[in-house]
Protein backbone atom coordinates (compact mmCIF):
# COMPACT_ATOMS: atom_id res chain seq x y z
CA UNK A 1 0.00 0.00 0.00
CA UNK A 2 1.34 3.28 -0.79
CA UNK A 3 0.80 5.41 2.03
CA UNK A 4 3.01 8.03 3.32
CA UNK A 5 2.82 8.21 7.25
CA UNK A 6 2.82 11.95 8.38
CA UNK A 7 2.21 12.59 12.21
CA UNK A 8 3.46 16.31 11.69
CA UNK A 9 -0.45 16.71 10.39
CA UNK A 10 -1.74 15.43 14.03
CA UNK A 11 1.00 17.94 15.69
CA UNK A 12 0.27 21.22 13.20
CA UNK A 13 -3.12 19.92 13.68
CA UNK A 14 -3.49 19.58 17.71
CA UNK A 15 -5.17 23.41 18.41
CA UNK A 16 -7.54 22.83 15.78
CA UNK A 17 -8.54 19.28 17.49
CA UNK A 18 -8.42 21.03 21.20
CA UNK A 19 -11.06 23.28 19.79
CA UNK A 20 -13.12 20.56 18.77
CA UNK A 21 -12.64 18.95 21.81
CA UNK A 22 -13.68 22.02 23.89
CA UNK A 23 -17.11 22.56 21.85
CA UNK A 24 -17.52 18.52 22.64
CA UNK A 25 -17.16 19.31 26.42
CA UNK A 26 -19.17 22.35 26.81
CA UNK A 27 -22.17 20.81 24.62
CA UNK A 28 -21.99 17.93 26.78
CA UNK A 29 -21.72 19.65 30.01
CA UNK A 30 -24.93 21.91 29.43
CA UNK A 31 -26.37 18.94 27.59
CA UNK A 32 -26.35 16.74 30.92
CA UNK A 33 -27.02 19.53 33.11
CA UNK A 34 -30.29 20.39 31.58
CA UNK A 35 -30.39 16.81 31.40
CA UNK A 36 -30.47 16.26 34.96
CA UNK A 37 -32.99 19.35 35.59
CA UNK A 38 -35.92 18.05 33.37
CA UNK A 39 -34.94 14.07 33.92
CA UNK A 40 -35.04 14.88 38.08
CA UNK A 41 -38.56 15.79 37.53
CA UNK A 42 -39.38 13.25 35.25
CA UNK A 43 -38.29 10.64 36.84
CA UNK A 44 -40.54 11.81 39.98
CA UNK A 45 -43.29 11.47 37.78
CA UNK A 46 -42.21 7.97 37.12
CA UNK A 47 -43.17 6.80 40.74
CA UNK A 48 -46.25 9.35 40.56
CA UNK A 49 -49.30 7.63 41.91
CA UNK A 50 -51.37 10.46 39.58
CA UNK A 51 -51.87 8.13 36.74
CA UNK A 52 -51.73 11.15 34.22
CA UNK A 53 -48.05 12.69 35.76
CA UNK A 54 -46.94 8.69 35.50
CA UNK A 55 -48.51 8.12 32.12
CA UNK A 56 -47.12 11.35 30.00
CA UNK A 57 -43.35 10.89 31.55
CA UNK A 58 -43.43 6.98 30.72
CA UNK A 59 -44.88 8.36 27.28
CA UNK A 60 -41.97 10.52 26.68
CA UNK A 61 -39.09 7.98 28.40
CA UNK A 62 -39.86 5.54 26.07
CA UNK A 63 -40.61 7.60 22.64
CA UNK A 64 -37.14 9.45 23.58
CA UNK A 65 -35.16 5.94 24.53
CA UNK A 66 -37.01 3.86 21.66
CA UNK A 67 -35.98 6.21 18.57
CA UNK A 68 -31.82 7.32 17.99
CA UNK A 69 -30.25 10.48 19.47
CA UNK A 70 -29.76 11.06 15.33
CA UNK A 71 -33.32 11.01 14.38
CA UNK A 72 -34.17 13.40 17.04
CA UNK A 73 -31.16 15.53 16.01
CA UNK A 74 -32.45 15.67 12.35
CA UNK A 75 -35.62 16.12 13.76
CA UNK A 76 -34.84 19.08 15.46
CA UNK A 77 -32.46 20.70 12.76
CA UNK A 78 -34.42 19.69 9.63
CA UNK A 79 -38.04 19.11 10.21
CA UNK A 80 -38.89 21.49 12.86
CA UNK A 81 -38.11 25.18 10.73
CA UNK A 82 -41.05 23.32 8.33
CA UNK A 83 -43.21 23.77 11.17
CA UNK A 84 -41.74 26.96 12.98
CA UNK A 85 -40.86 28.80 10.03
CA UNK A 86 -37.69 29.44 10.66
CA UNK A 87 -34.13 28.37 10.96
CA UNK A 88 -32.46 26.69 13.89
CA UNK A 89 -28.95 27.27 14.39
CA UNK A 90 -26.83 24.26 14.75
CA UNK A 91 -25.75 24.81 18.10
CA UNK A 92 -29.17 25.13 19.57
CA UNK A 93 -30.44 22.37 17.57
CA UNK A 94 -27.94 19.93 19.31
CA UNK A 95 -28.63 20.85 23.12
CA UNK A 96 -31.82 20.73 22.39
CA UNK A 97 -31.46 17.21 21.46
CA UNK A 98 -29.21 16.50 23.35
CA UNK A 99 -30.75 17.83 26.23
CA UNK A 100 -33.91 15.74 25.70
CA UNK A 101 -32.11 12.99 24.54
CA UNK A 102 -30.33 12.87 28.08
CA UNK A 103 -33.22 13.67 29.87
CA UNK A 104 -34.84 10.38 29.77
CA UNK A 105 -31.75 8.47 30.57
CA UNK A 106 -31.24 10.34 33.66
CA UNK A 107 -35.04 10.20 33.98
CA UNK A 108 -34.78 6.36 34.45
CA UNK A 109 -31.67 6.77 36.51
CA UNK A 110 -33.98 8.93 39.23
CA UNK A 111 -36.72 6.47 39.06
CA UNK A 112 -34.35 3.21 39.82
CA UNK A 113 -32.68 6.05 42.66
CA UNK A 114 -35.60 6.87 44.35
CA UNK A 115 -37.20 2.84 44.16
CA UNK A 116 -33.95 1.64 45.84
CA UNK A 117 -34.63 4.06 48.58
CA UNK A 118 -35.97 1.93 51.79
CA UNK A 119 -39.79 1.55 52.13
CA UNK A 120 -39.54 2.72 55.59
CA UNK A 121 -37.92 6.29 54.64
CA UNK A 122 -41.51 7.42 53.47
CA UNK A 123 -43.56 5.77 55.70
CA UNK A 124 -41.92 7.39 58.70
CA UNK A 125 -41.88 10.76 56.97
CA UNK A 126 -45.45 10.43 56.17
CA UNK A 127 -46.35 8.66 59.89
CA UNK A 128 -44.82 12.14 61.49
CA UNK A 129 -46.92 14.22 59.38
CA UNK A 130 -45.18 15.17 56.50
CA UNK A 131 -46.39 15.56 52.78
CA UNK A 132 -45.77 13.39 50.28
CA UNK A 133 -43.92 16.14 48.41
CA UNK A 134 -42.49 17.40 51.85
CA UNK A 135 -40.83 13.48 52.40
CA UNK A 136 -39.82 13.31 48.90
CA UNK A 137 -38.30 16.52 48.99
CA UNK A 138 -36.73 16.12 52.60
CA UNK A 139 -36.02 12.74 53.25
CA UNK A 140 -36.04 10.41 49.80
CA UNK A 141 -34.32 12.94 46.74
CA UNK A 142 -31.54 13.72 49.35
CA UNK A 143 -30.55 9.97 49.86
CA UNK A 144 -30.88 9.76 46.14
CA UNK A 145 -28.55 11.86 45.06
CA UNK A 146 -26.06 9.86 46.84
CA UNK A 147 -26.80 6.63 45.13
CA UNK A 148 -27.23 8.03 41.23
CA UNK A 149 -23.92 10.06 41.28
CA UNK A 150 -22.35 6.80 39.58
CA UNK A 151 -24.94 6.00 36.84
CA UNK A 152 -24.74 10.15 36.26
CA UNK A 153 -21.19 9.72 34.87
CA UNK A 154 -21.70 6.60 33.15
CA UNK A 155 -24.61 9.01 31.29
CA UNK A 156 -22.34 12.12 31.12
CA UNK A 157 -19.63 9.84 29.41
CA UNK A 158 -22.15 8.29 27.19
CA UNK A 159 -23.39 11.20 25.88
CA UNK A 160 -19.65 12.79 25.22
CA UNK A 161 -19.31 10.18 22.78
CA UNK A 162 -22.66 10.52 21.02
CA UNK A 163 -22.31 14.50 21.15
CA UNK A 164 -19.91 13.30 17.88
CA UNK A 165 -23.53 12.67 15.93
CA UNK A 166 -23.83 16.55 15.96
CA UNK A 167 -20.74 16.46 13.45
CA UNK A 168 -23.92 15.54 10.78
CA UNK A 169 -25.13 19.41 11.40
CA UNK A 170 -21.70 20.91 10.89
CA UNK A 171 -21.27 21.68 14.30
CA UNK A 172 -17.41 21.93 14.89
CA UNK A 173 -17.28 19.49 18.14
CA UNK A 174 -14.34 17.12 17.70
CA UNK A 175 -15.08 14.48 15.11
CA UNK A 176 -16.25 17.43 12.75
CA UNK A 177 -12.91 19.00 13.05
CA UNK A 178 -11.28 15.39 12.46
CA UNK A 179 -13.29 15.09 8.88
CA UNK A 180 -12.10 19.02 8.62
CA UNK A 181 -8.60 17.92 9.06
CA UNK A 182 -8.66 14.65 7.02
CA UNK A 183 -10.61 16.75 4.23
CA UNK A 184 -7.57 18.96 4.08
CA UNK A 185 -4.56 16.26 4.09
CA UNK A 186 -6.17 12.40 3.99
CA UNK A 187 -4.00 11.16 6.33
CA UNK A 188 -6.67 9.00 7.93
CA UNK A 189 -5.12 6.68 9.81
CA UNK A 190 -3.29 9.89 11.72
CA UNK A 191 -6.27 12.14 12.28
CA UNK A 192 -8.83 9.63 13.54
CA UNK A 193 -6.23 8.58 15.93
CA UNK A 194 -5.81 11.36 17.67
CA UNK A 195 -9.37 12.05 17.55
CA UNK A 196 -9.62 8.72 19.73
CA UNK A 197 -7.10 9.59 22.24
CA UNK A 198 -8.76 13.39 22.46
CA UNK A 199 -11.93 11.38 23.43
CA UNK A 200 -10.01 8.76 25.85
CA UNK A 201 -8.14 11.95 27.61
CA UNK A 202 -11.97 13.09 28.48
CA UNK A 203 -13.55 9.98 28.88
CA UNK A 204 -10.82 7.95 31.29
CA UNK A 205 -10.62 10.80 33.94
CA UNK A 206 -14.42 11.00 34.46
CA UNK A 207 -14.20 7.16 34.00
CA UNK A 208 -12.03 7.11 37.13
CA UNK A 209 -13.45 9.64 38.98
CA UNK A 210 -16.65 7.44 38.54
CA UNK A 211 -15.41 4.69 39.95
CA UNK A 212 -13.78 6.56 42.87
CA UNK A 213 -16.77 7.68 44.21
CA UNK A 214 -18.37 4.97 43.72
CA UNK A 215 -16.12 2.83 45.67
CA UNK A 216 -16.21 5.62 48.70
CA UNK A 217 -19.94 5.68 49.02
CA UNK A 218 -19.66 1.40 49.01
CA UNK A 219 -17.75 2.14 52.66
CA UNK A 220 -19.68 5.28 53.42
CA UNK A 221 -22.70 3.15 52.94
CA UNK B 1 -60.01 8.21 72.20
CA UNK B 2 -58.88 5.89 69.21
CA UNK B 3 -62.24 3.90 68.00
CA UNK B 4 -62.24 1.08 65.48
CA UNK B 5 -65.26 -0.38 64.28
CA UNK B 6 -65.39 -3.30 62.11
CA UNK B 7 -62.52 -2.53 60.44
CA UNK B 8 -61.29 -4.70 57.24
CA UNK B 9 -58.31 -4.85 55.20
CA UNK B 10 -57.26 -6.22 51.97
CA UNK B 11 -54.28 -7.13 49.95
CA UNK B 12 -55.72 -8.50 47.07
CA UNK B 13 -57.86 -10.93 47.34
CA UNK B 14 -56.40 -11.69 50.76
CA UNK B 15 -58.17 -10.50 53.59
CA UNK B 16 -55.98 -9.62 56.27
CA UNK B 17 -58.26 -7.94 58.83
CA UNK B 18 -61.36 -9.64 58.82
CA UNK B 19 -63.72 -7.42 61.21
CA UNK B 20 -61.90 -5.56 64.09
CA UNK B 21 -63.95 -4.00 66.84
CA UNK B 22 -61.94 -2.60 69.78
CA UNK B 23 -62.02 1.21 71.56
CA UNK B 24 -58.28 2.62 73.04
CA UNK B 25 -58.86 4.59 76.08
CA UNK B 26 -57.27 7.60 77.46
CA UNK B 27 -54.04 6.56 78.67
CA UNK B 28 -54.20 3.17 77.98
CA UNK B 29 -51.59 0.86 77.41
CA UNK B 30 -52.36 -2.00 74.83
CA UNK B 31 -50.20 -4.72 73.68
CA UNK B 32 -51.39 -6.79 70.99
CA UNK B 33 -49.93 -10.30 70.35
CA UNK B 34 -50.58 -12.99 68.08
CA UNK B 35 -49.36 -15.06 65.38
CA UNK B 36 -47.19 -13.95 62.60
CA UNK B 37 -49.42 -12.90 59.68
CA UNK B 38 -52.29 -13.03 62.18
CA UNK B 39 -52.62 -9.24 60.56
CA UNK B 40 -51.76 -7.43 63.86
CA UNK B 41 -49.09 -4.91 62.35
CA UNK B 42 -51.66 -4.03 59.49
CA UNK B 43 -54.03 -3.52 62.49
CA UNK B 44 -52.00 -0.82 63.63
CA UNK B 45 -50.52 0.48 60.33
CA UNK B 46 -54.50 1.27 59.85
CA UNK B 47 -54.62 3.12 62.79
CA UNK B 48 -52.35 6.30 61.90
CA UNK B 49 -53.63 5.42 58.07
CA UNK B 50 -50.60 4.18 56.46
CA UNK B 51 -53.00 1.04 55.47
CA UNK B 52 -56.03 2.25 53.88
CA UNK B 53 -58.49 0.43 55.54
CA UNK B 54 -60.72 -1.52 53.12
CA UNK B 55 -63.98 -1.27 55.23
CA UNK B 56 -64.83 0.09 58.20
CA UNK B 57 -64.04 2.95 60.44
CA UNK B 58 -61.43 4.31 62.68
CA UNK B 59 -62.19 7.34 65.19
CA UNK B 60 -59.66 9.54 66.76
CA UNK B 61 -61.44 11.23 69.32
CA UNK B 62 -64.68 10.83 68.08
CA UNK B 63 -63.97 12.36 64.58
CA UNK B 64 -64.13 9.46 61.78
CA UNK B 65 -60.66 9.74 60.05
CA UNK B 66 -61.67 7.23 57.51
CA UNK B 67 -63.50 9.82 56.16
CA UNK B 68 -61.81 11.80 53.76
CA UNK B 69 -64.03 14.17 52.96
CA UNK B 70 -63.44 15.30 56.60
CA UNK B 71 -60.04 14.85 57.38
CA UNK B 72 -56.81 15.75 56.28
CA UNK B 73 -54.79 12.19 56.43
CA UNK B 74 -51.67 14.07 57.40
CA UNK B 75 -53.48 15.76 60.56
CA UNK B 76 -54.25 12.27 61.85
CA UNK B 77 -50.75 11.37 61.50
CA UNK B 78 -49.59 14.07 63.56
CA UNK B 79 -51.38 13.19 66.32
CA UNK B 80 -50.73 9.19 66.63
CA UNK B 81 -46.66 8.96 66.51
CA UNK B 82 -45.61 5.39 65.22
CA UNK B 83 -42.07 3.77 65.77
CA UNK B 84 -41.01 0.83 63.73
CA UNK B 85 -39.35 -2.33 63.92
CA UNK B 86 -36.87 -1.42 61.59
CA UNK B 87 -36.68 2.32 63.35
CA UNK B 88 -36.64 3.48 60.13
CA UNK B 89 -34.31 6.74 61.06
CA UNK B 90 -33.17 8.79 57.85
CA UNK B 91 -29.43 8.42 57.56
CA UNK B 92 -28.84 11.40 56.14
CA UNK B 93 -29.65 13.50 59.31
CA UNK B 94 -28.20 13.33 62.39
CA UNK B 95 -30.14 12.13 65.80
CA UNK B 96 -30.68 15.77 66.38
CA UNK B 97 -31.93 16.16 62.85
CA UNK B 98 -33.89 13.35 62.73
CA UNK B 99 -35.85 14.71 65.36
CA UNK B 100 -36.00 18.65 64.54
CA UNK B 101 -37.37 17.95 61.34
CA UNK B 102 -41.00 16.88 61.32
CA UNK B 103 -41.61 19.59 63.95
CA UNK B 104 -40.26 22.45 62.17
CA UNK B 105 -41.51 21.80 58.80
CA UNK B 106 -45.12 20.14 59.87
CA UNK B 107 -45.39 22.47 63.11
CA UNK B 108 -43.88 24.90 62.15
CA UNK B 109 -41.71 25.81 65.02
CA UNK B 110 -38.26 27.21 65.13
CA UNK B 111 -35.23 25.61 65.16
CA UNK B 112 -34.97 26.78 68.64
CA UNK B 113 -37.84 25.81 70.11
CA UNK B 114 -37.63 22.55 68.32
CA UNK B 115 -33.60 21.84 69.02
CA UNK B 116 -34.72 22.71 72.99
CA UNK B 117 -37.73 20.24 72.47
CA UNK B 118 -35.24 17.46 70.70
CA UNK B 119 -32.79 17.81 73.51
CA UNK B 120 -35.36 17.60 76.05
CA UNK B 121 -36.30 14.02 74.40
CA UNK B 122 -33.11 13.07 74.44
CA UNK B 123 -32.34 13.47 77.99
CA UNK B 124 -35.82 11.52 78.32
CA UNK B 125 -34.33 8.42 76.16
CA UNK B 126 -30.99 9.01 77.57
CA UNK B 127 -29.27 10.01 74.58
CA UNK B 128 -28.06 13.66 74.57
CA UNK B 129 -24.40 12.87 73.59
CA UNK B 130 -25.74 11.35 70.80
CA UNK B 131 -27.37 14.25 69.45
CA UNK B 132 -24.70 14.88 66.35
CA UNK B 133 -24.05 11.14 65.82
CA UNK B 134 -25.66 9.81 62.67
CA UNK B 135 -27.90 6.66 62.82
CA UNK B 136 -24.86 4.06 61.18
CA UNK B 137 -23.05 5.24 64.27
CA UNK B 138 -25.73 3.99 66.87
CA UNK B 139 -26.56 0.86 67.80
CA UNK B 140 -29.73 -0.86 67.36
CA UNK B 141 -31.22 0.28 70.66
CA UNK B 142 -29.83 3.72 70.48
CA UNK B 143 -31.50 4.08 66.99
CA UNK B 144 -34.98 2.77 68.14
CA UNK B 145 -34.69 5.35 71.59
CA UNK B 146 -34.18 8.37 68.65
CA UNK B 147 -36.72 7.05 66.72
CA UNK B 148 -39.40 7.03 69.86
CA UNK B 149 -37.76 10.86 70.24
CA UNK B 150 -38.92 11.71 67.16
CA UNK B 151 -42.08 10.52 66.77
CA UNK B 152 -42.59 12.19 70.71
CA UNK B 153 -41.69 15.49 69.28
CA UNK B 154 -44.81 15.65 67.34
CA UNK B 155 -46.55 15.83 70.87
CA UNK B 156 -48.65 12.80 69.65
CA UNK B 157 -51.79 12.25 71.45
CA UNK B 158 -51.33 8.38 71.28
CA UNK B 159 -48.03 6.39 70.30
CA UNK B 160 -48.08 3.08 68.21
CA UNK B 161 -45.22 0.71 68.44
CA UNK B 162 -44.87 -1.65 65.54
CA UNK B 163 -42.70 -4.97 67.15
CA UNK B 164 -39.97 -1.98 68.65
CA UNK B 165 -37.84 -4.48 69.40
CA UNK B 166 -37.86 -7.44 67.18
CA UNK B 167 -34.96 -6.13 65.10
CA UNK B 168 -32.93 -5.68 68.05
CA UNK B 169 -30.15 -7.53 69.91
CA UNK B 170 -31.02 -9.57 73.13
CA UNK B 171 -29.10 -6.91 75.25
CA UNK B 172 -30.55 -3.65 73.67
CA UNK B 173 -34.06 -4.62 74.23
CA UNK B 174 -34.64 -3.78 78.06
CA UNK B 175 -33.28 -0.28 77.11
CA UNK B 176 -35.95 0.07 74.49
CA UNK B 177 -38.52 -1.47 76.80
CA UNK B 178 -37.69 0.81 80.05
CA UNK B 179 -38.54 3.91 77.46
CA UNK B 180 -41.60 2.51 77.00
CA UNK B 181 -42.58 1.78 80.13
CA UNK B 182 -41.77 5.57 81.37
CA UNK B 183 -44.24 6.25 78.71
CA UNK B 184 -46.92 4.23 79.47
CA UNK B 185 -46.56 5.37 83.48
CA UNK B 186 -46.41 9.16 82.19
CA UNK B 187 -50.01 8.20 81.07
CA UNK B 188 -49.57 8.29 77.10
CA UNK B 189 -52.07 6.35 74.99
CA UNK B 190 -49.94 3.10 73.68
CA UNK B 191 -50.65 0.75 71.39
CA UNK B 192 -47.63 -2.06 70.85
CA UNK B 193 -47.36 -4.72 68.76
CA UNK B 194 -45.21 -7.22 70.53
CA UNK B 195 -43.79 -11.04 71.03
CA UNK B 196 -42.25 -9.47 74.45
CA UNK B 197 -44.65 -11.31 76.80
CA UNK B 198 -42.66 -9.98 80.08
CA UNK B 199 -43.46 -6.37 78.58
CA UNK B 200 -47.14 -6.62 78.11
CA UNK B 201 -47.49 -8.53 81.37
CA UNK B 202 -45.70 -5.45 83.25
CA UNK B 203 -46.99 -2.62 81.84
CA UNK B 204 -50.17 -3.25 79.90
CA UNK B 205 -53.69 -2.20 80.69
CA UNK B 206 -55.14 -4.65 78.36
CA UNK B 207 -53.88 -7.47 76.25
CA UNK B 208 -55.62 -8.05 72.15
CA UNK B 209 -54.93 -11.53 71.07
CA UNK B 210 -55.01 -11.35 67.11
CA UNK B 211 -55.10 -14.77 65.00
CA UNK B 212 -56.56 -14.84 61.38
CA UNK B 213 -57.59 -11.30 61.24
CA UNK B 214 -60.48 -11.05 64.33
CA UNK B 215 -59.50 -10.42 68.15
CA UNK B 216 -59.71 -13.87 69.61
CA UNK B 217 -59.67 -12.96 73.05
CA UNK B 218 -58.70 -9.50 75.16
CA UNK B 219 -58.41 -8.87 78.19
CA UNK B 220 -56.04 -7.75 81.29
CA UNK B 221 -52.53 -9.10 81.06
CA UNK B 222 -53.29 -11.43 83.87
CA UNK B 223 -56.26 -12.87 82.83
CA UNK B 224 -55.24 -13.33 78.95
CA UNK B 225 -51.92 -15.16 80.19
CA UNK B 226 -52.68 -16.85 83.23
CA UNK B 227 -56.53 -17.99 81.85
CA UNK B 228 -56.85 -17.92 78.29
CA UNK B 229 -60.05 -18.58 77.69
CA UNK B 230 -59.73 -19.43 73.43
CA UNK B 231 -58.00 -22.84 72.40
CA UNK B 232 -56.09 -20.47 70.26
CA UNK B 233 -55.00 -18.67 72.65
CA UNK B 234 -54.43 -21.46 74.47
CA UNK B 235 -52.05 -23.14 71.77
CA UNK B 236 -50.57 -19.77 70.61
CA UNK B 237 -49.29 -18.85 74.70
CA UNK B 238 -47.77 -22.51 74.49
CA UNK B 239 -45.43 -22.13 71.97
CA UNK B 240 -43.85 -19.11 72.90
CA UNK B 241 -44.09 -18.71 76.81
Amino acid sequence: MDYTWSWDVVFSSLPVLAQGAWMTIRLTCIAVGLGILIGTFLGMGRVSSVKIIFALSSSYVHFIRGTPLLVQLFFIYYALPIVLGRHVPPFAAAIVAMSLNSAAYVAEIVRAGIQSIDRGQMEAARSLGMTYQQAMLYIIIPQTFKRIVPPLGNEFIAMLKDSSLVSTIALEELVRKGQIIYGRTYKSFEVWTAVALFFLLMTLPITALVNYTERRMKAGD
Amino acid sequence: MIKAVNLQKDFGSLRVLKGITTEIKQGEAVCIIGPSGSGKSTFLRCLNLLEQPTAGQIFIEGVEVTNHKLIDVNQVRVEVGMVFQRFNLFPHMTALQNITLAPMKVRGLSLEEAEERAYQLLDKVGLRDKADEYPDNLSGGQQQRIAIARALAMRPKAMLFDEPTSALDPEMIKEVLDVMKDLVNEGMTTVVVTHEMGFAREAADRVLFIDDGLIIEEGAPDQVFSHPQSDRTKSFLSKIL
